[in-house]
């Protein structure tokens, strides 16, 4: 049999294939295949050790500029002081360890007919395959914010110094203050976000300062799990929280940052602590590197996630247009394997297969008490497809006890998906 | 095996040639099975502190209760909406993926003096069915050595409350516990490595 396969080999392929002495069949001259993954977030990190994982084969470079990650899922909790900075922290260890050379570089540009990335440091990389997980970068939709604006009135949306700033400014204000929140439009990254943060700073208001209050001035008129946030305003944070709509009054226009004011429109909300979370589009990379659509986000096709714009590069995560699939963690873990999966079997000369995706977003609302939504999803026509009757929120009359377990599961998820993506 | 050469021959070429058609029946295992890592760990091995390991478990418990899940006659949190997402057929061949995997025994924190005393009550009470200290696939019951100690809390809660029904065996076990003595059983299993 072994003699039979052999010869099967060599027919194949054509004499590119020589036998070693021990009799196995070997690729002779054919150097590794080489993947480069720009950023090293939930998406590209998971990207990057499920094609090692799959094919160690395959020669994986990962280019992010930080030696140390926060993730910005769980970093509510530190704005409430229910945990550390150090706990949201990954480092590319557990990434090495799969065999991934981690530069820590910034990615100036990706030469797509070439098939390189360059780097600010000058480096230039190769590759017959390159997966982009850039983040976000935001838009310029609120006047006056700008880059000085966000020392002042932090946006806290990537984890890191903004969320240890914002943070020191909810310990700094006195008893009695307003904190505001402008929620940005859709699509953003982490839809439930703001709402989940609203809670996060209500329960540290309740607890240090309960003459506080805190205002959602929203650039829109719903939002993600709106019912069960509503509910829970109620259940834990009644006194405290506001949501105000955009019709009502909530879509903050332009920023005064040395008076700390909103403005929505001409009326003026002058506040104690300004988290101003702006409007967002992919990451700068990918608009650089031309992969966006005239929406600031990058097309791509549901089977592989291989931009429509440009071969040979596949996009990911929240600068995707995966609908419809949230611009989660989850669904950038989840895209993120579906991309290398992808990149595997076309290095291998095999037809991807059928993709499948799941989203799973808990929002930790108070004391013990947690919410949900999830869904699958698979392809259908061609396209992203939500599977009918699959997922959804927690049911509205889930019981305490239910919502204490739910916590438990969105500390599981948040140390499960750490370990999958970057251990 | 009695495995043709000539077939073996014909699909190890096909399988090899760049781009031959190949015969693509959905999503493969592992890809649906990675979608679950997210919550229950890699290959299923969860990092907890409550989602349970899925690495080892039988296929027939996997099926028992996602097909539970599914059809809400297991009380879920969240399982509930996600296994109403596959189809039966998917749920098999995720199935076939975890059972694939070795048993994850993790470092569950527990309480050694219950877990010493719960050794007791398991030998008396649960090892019939949950042999080797709930540590074997082939019994079908889920893999209960070494697994999160507030999900073993969960089920149990479940089955006490009669939210989930109890095999007759473990009804009649379960009814002769007391509260201490059960309590004492789950740090037991959780101990196990």
């Amino acid at each position: 049999m072994a003699n039979f396969t052999r010869r099967k080999f060599l027919q194949v392929t054509g004499g590119a294939v020589a036998v070693s002495s021990l009799g196995f069949p070997a690729i002779v001259g054919a150097a590794s295949k080489k993947v480069v993954v720009v950023g090293g977030g939930v998406g590209g990190a998971t990207a990057a050790k499920y094609i090692r994982m799959a094919d160690s084969s395959i020669d994986v470079t990962l280019i992010e500029p930080n030696t140390e990650y926060y993730t910005c899922f769980m970093s509510n909790e530190v704005l409430s002081g229910h945990r550390t900075m150090d706990s949201i922290k990954v480092t590319y260890e557990g990434l090495k360890g799969h065999g991934i050379n981690v530069v820590h570089d910034t990615v100036t540009d990706i030469d797509a007919a070439g098939k390189k990335v360059m780097t600010a440091g000058g480096q230039t990389f190769a590759y017959d395959r390159c997966i982009v997980a850039p983040g976000i970068s935001f838009a310029n939709n609120i006047e006056g914010y700008d880059e000085a604006a966000m020392t002042s009135m932090p946006h806290a949306w990537k984890a890191g110094e903004q969320t240890v700033i914002l943070r020191k400014q909810l310990e700094a204000m006195d008893d009695g203050g307003v904190v505001a929140i402008a929620a940005p439009p859709n699509p953003f990254r982490c839809p439930p976000g703001p709402y989940e943060r609203a809670c996060q700073i209500a329960m540290y208001l309740r607890a240090k300062k309960p003459k506080s209050k805190l205002i959602i001035l929203d650039a829109k008129d719903k939002f993600s799990k709106q019912g069960l946030f509503m509910q829970a305003f109620e259940r834990h944070h009644a006194g405290i929280v506001e949501w105000v709509s955009s019709e009502k009054g909530g879509k903050v226009t332009r920023v005064d940052a040395a008076t700390n004011t909103l403005y929505v429109g001409d009326t003026a909300h002058k506040v104690a602590v300004a988290n101003v979370i702006p409007a967002q589009t992919a990451g700068a990379i990918a608009i650089k590197a031309g992969l966006t659509d005239d929406k600031g986000w990058c097309p791509i096709d549901g089977r592989t996630f291989e931009s429509t714009i440009h071969k040979n590069v596949h996009v990911i995560g929240d600068a995707s247009v995966a609908n419809p699939l949230p611009k989660s963690g989850y669904a950038a873990n989840s895209e993120g394997k579906v991309a290398a999966a992808a990149v595997v079997d076309l290095l291998n000369g095999r037809e991807p297969g059928d993709p499948a995706l799941v989203n799973t977003c808990y929002s930790v609302v108070g004391p013990h008490d947690a919410i949900s939504v999830a869904k699958v999803y698979d392809l259908k026509d061609g396209k992203l497809n939500a599977v009918e009757g699959s997922g959804g929120l927690t049911s509205a009359d889930s019981s305490p006890e239910m919502r204490a377990r739910e916590e438990e599961y969105a500390y599981s998820w948040f140390a499960n998906i750490k370990k999958d993506s970057w251990g | 095996m009695g495995c043709n050469k000539k077939a073996l021959g014909a699909l190890i070429g096909s399988v090899f040639m760049a781009g031959a058609t190949q015969v693509l029946a959905g999503s493969s295992a592992s890809m649906m099975a990675n979608t679950c890592a997210g919550c229950h760990g890699t290959n299923g091995q969860s990092a907890g502190p409550a989602s349970p390991n899925l690495a080892g478990v039988s296929e027939s418990y996997f099926n028992d209760s996602m097909k539970a899940f599914k059809e809400g006659t297991r009380p879920a949190t969240i399982m509930d909406r996600i296994a109403k997402g596959y189809s039966d057929e998917q749920i098999e061949t995720m199935a076939t993926f975890f059972a694939g995997q070795p048993v994850h025994k993790a470092m569950v924190p527990h309480d050694a003096a219950k877990a010493k005393a719960g050794a007791e009550t398991y030998d008396k009470s649960c090892a019939k069915c949950h042999d080797e200290g709930g540590s074997l696939p082939g019994d079908d019951a889920g893999i209960l050595a070494g697994q999160w100690l507030p999900w073993l809390e969960y089920s149990m809660a479940d089955f006490k409350a009669g939210n989930r029904e109890m095999p007759k065996k473990m009804a009649k076990q379960v009814e002769k516990l007391s509260d201490a003595e059960i309590e004492a059983v789950l740090h037991y299993f959780a101990s196990q490595k």
